[in-house]
């Protein structure tokens, strides 16, 4: 016995990814460990680093919108309105109601389509299987909508500066409406499998937990935010397209741990799911695509087709950018299912952005994941990283 | 309180500091001087007229051959309890470092290492300022505006001879070659 007790425990030092199922990407941990207690926890991320930022300084302002696809890739619809509504705001561009309204609408189904491809990993690393079959389920049913409303499923280029691209089918309207109907009894039964499971409390309840004042301080956004009790939304804070036009509430927290921050996201899909609801039930009629600022907006399709001088000013407009812009900066956030979005952008006059800064909440909430980690297990830096909801796409960028 | 007069109060507290004021699509921006950017960061975050607790980004810009001090440090503040805004744009001068903020936002840290990553600019007093999204042993810095986005500007971009000889030298490696 007394030989045991002269052994010496020493740290050792792990790597969890770059390819490990669990890191949702190419994230890699550096864990220090100490038996099964986690001392140190050091991420490396860079793996998916594409120079979104340097490219989007050599394109013009409606170039630049498919790249912003490719940040969030599971939800490119809030990217790219969040993107188009920094530009709007840049050169004081106003929206006709249809359009703010669409845009509202497919924004809470991207945050629907991300929140439950959030909820199907989440469980699935901590190990509940069905809700991984079940969530998939209705996502693919959000995706079809996206097919039948652009032709593309998940890198979608959907919005456009000054409106959107198409309009809405009736066909579209009615399948939503009919999603919007089903889907609260869907939430139901995600929620019967795990709610109140037992293995699923033990693994979440009181695990990596973060006071209210620590998490504004290490910049978490979103649900992770707003699971440690801080009211802070930028679609109530800053009201952009319709919200200020639609009724929702912010699920708020209490003990900032992955159960808390788990029960913000359920809530947010079914206040999701009522503003689709009430975005279908007020779309007005009208047109998708602003008139007043011809000089940054592209001509309606028909008239580029039909008309000599709007084929010529699509065509400048794409590959040159606007003639003249304004100087000035800006930052413009939205709310994106991850959390905070913004966009830093500079205008020098030319068509092009001068500097282009895109603030992601991926990178800030990986950047607070040792806090999170160190001193729990490292079975818990599992459910940490799924309760953060991180996409390695827009952390990199 | 406005953000106009949270720059005044600024000018007023940190005399010298403020250089100009600003304002652009309903958006306050103070450029700053660099020096004493700590104390004011530390003094909007603590005084509560102020209450800045949020640092909703941190980012480099380069400004060469536009304006003379070259590189911009642009802090974008919230303040979440009196729901008000500000931007401090604060010059910095080629090959000069900058006091670091992630005493006052933890945040910053990051944010830091990519503006040092992107832009070289250096972080006095930052825990651990690596580089973070391009590898350890990159050259140069990608965000800068003289940053060869082609390959060097002089002759071919050496890089794929040397993934060729590299992959080269690999197949000499034991593996391939056993029988």
């Amino acid at each position: 016995m007394d030989e045991i007790k002269e052994l010496k425990t020493k740290e050792m030092a792990i790597n969890m990814g770059p390819q490990h199922p669990s890191t949702h990407g190419v994230l890699r941990l550096r864990l220090e460990v100490s038996g099964e207690t986690v001392v140190k926890c050091t991420p490396y991320v860079g793996y998916l680093h594409r120079g979104t930022e340097k490219l989007a300084e050599g394109m013009t302002y409606l170039q630049s919108i498919p790249l912003m696809d490719r940040l969030d890739y599971i939800s490119s619809m809030t990217n790219d309105v969040g993107y188009c509504i920094a530009v709007e705001r840049l050169f004081d561009i106003a929206l006709p109601l249809r359009a703010r309204y669409i845009r509202t609408m497919v924004s809470e189904m991207s945050r629907i389509a991300s929140h439950l491809l959030w909820l199907a990993t989440h469980a699935l690393d901590i190990g509940a299987m069905t809700v991984f079959l079940y969530a998939f389920r209705e996502r693919e049913r959000i995706l079809e909508l996206f097919e039948m409303l652009c032709g593309a499923r998940l890198t979608v280029t959907y919005p456009r500066i000054g409106g959107v691209r198409n309009d809405v089918s009736q066909e579209f309207i009615d399948t939503l409406y009919q999603f919007t109907e089903d889907f609260p009894d869907k939430i139901k039964e995600y929620e019967t499998l795990i709610n109140v499971n037992r293995i699923w409390l033990k693994r979440t309840v009181g695990v990596g937990i973060i006071s209210a004042e620590e998490a504004v301080n290490y910049g978490l956004t979103g649900a992770a935010l707003r699971g440690s009790g801080v009211d802070y939304d930028v679609r109530k804070h800053f009201p952009y397209d319709a919200y200020d036009l639609v009724r929702f509430e912010v699920p708020i927290g209490k003990n900032g741990d992955v159960y808390d921050r788990y029960l913000c996201r359920m809530e947010e899909l079914r206040q999701s799911n009522a503003i689709v609801r009430q975005c279908i039930e007020a779309l007005p009629t009208g047109p998708i695509m602003t008139t007043d600022s011809p000089k940054y907006t592209l001509p309606p399709k028909d008239k580029v087709l039909n008309n000599m001088e709007s084929l010529i000013h699509h065509f400048t407009l794409i590959t040159k950018g606007p003639m003249t812009a304004p100087h000035g900066e800006v930052y413009v956030a939205t709310e994106v299912p991850k959390g905070e979005l913004g966009f830093y952008i500079i205008s020098d006059g030319t068509g092009k952005p001068y500097r282009m800064r895109i603030r992601s909440p991926s990178f800030i909430h990986v950047s607070a994941l040792p806090r999170l980690c160190e001193g729990g297990f490292i079975a818990d830096v599992v459910a940490n990283i799924g309760s953060i909801d991180v996409v390695l796409g827009e952390c990199d960028r | 309180m406005e953000p106009s007069k949270i720059a005044d109060t600024l000018n007023s507290e940190f005399q010298g500091e403020v250089i100009a004021v600003k304002e652009f699509r309903g958006q306050t921006g103070v450029t700053l001087k660099k020096d004493k950017i700590l104390q004011i960061a530390r003094c909007l975050h603590d005084t509560p007229e102020f209450m800045f607790d949020y640092l909703r980004d941190l980012c480099g810009v380069d400004y060469k051959k536009i304006k003379t001090p070259r590189f911009e440090v642009v802090y974008n503040l919230y303040s979440m309890t009196h729901r008000h805004t500000i931007r401090l744009n604060v010059q910095v001068p080629d090959k000069e470092p900058i006091q670091s903020v992630v005493s006052v936002w933890k945040t910053a840290d990051w944010h830091e290492r990519e503006c040092f990553d992107m832009y070289g600019i250096v972080f006095e007093g930052h825990p651990d300022l690596r580089r973070i999204l391009m590898p350890e042993d990159w050259d140069g810095h990608p965000l800068r505006k003289d940053y060869p986005t082609a390959g060097p500007e002089d002759g071919e971009w050496g890089g794929f001879k040397e993934v060729l000889r590299k992959s080269e030298d690999f197949k000499k490696f034991g593996w391939y070659n056993k029988k």
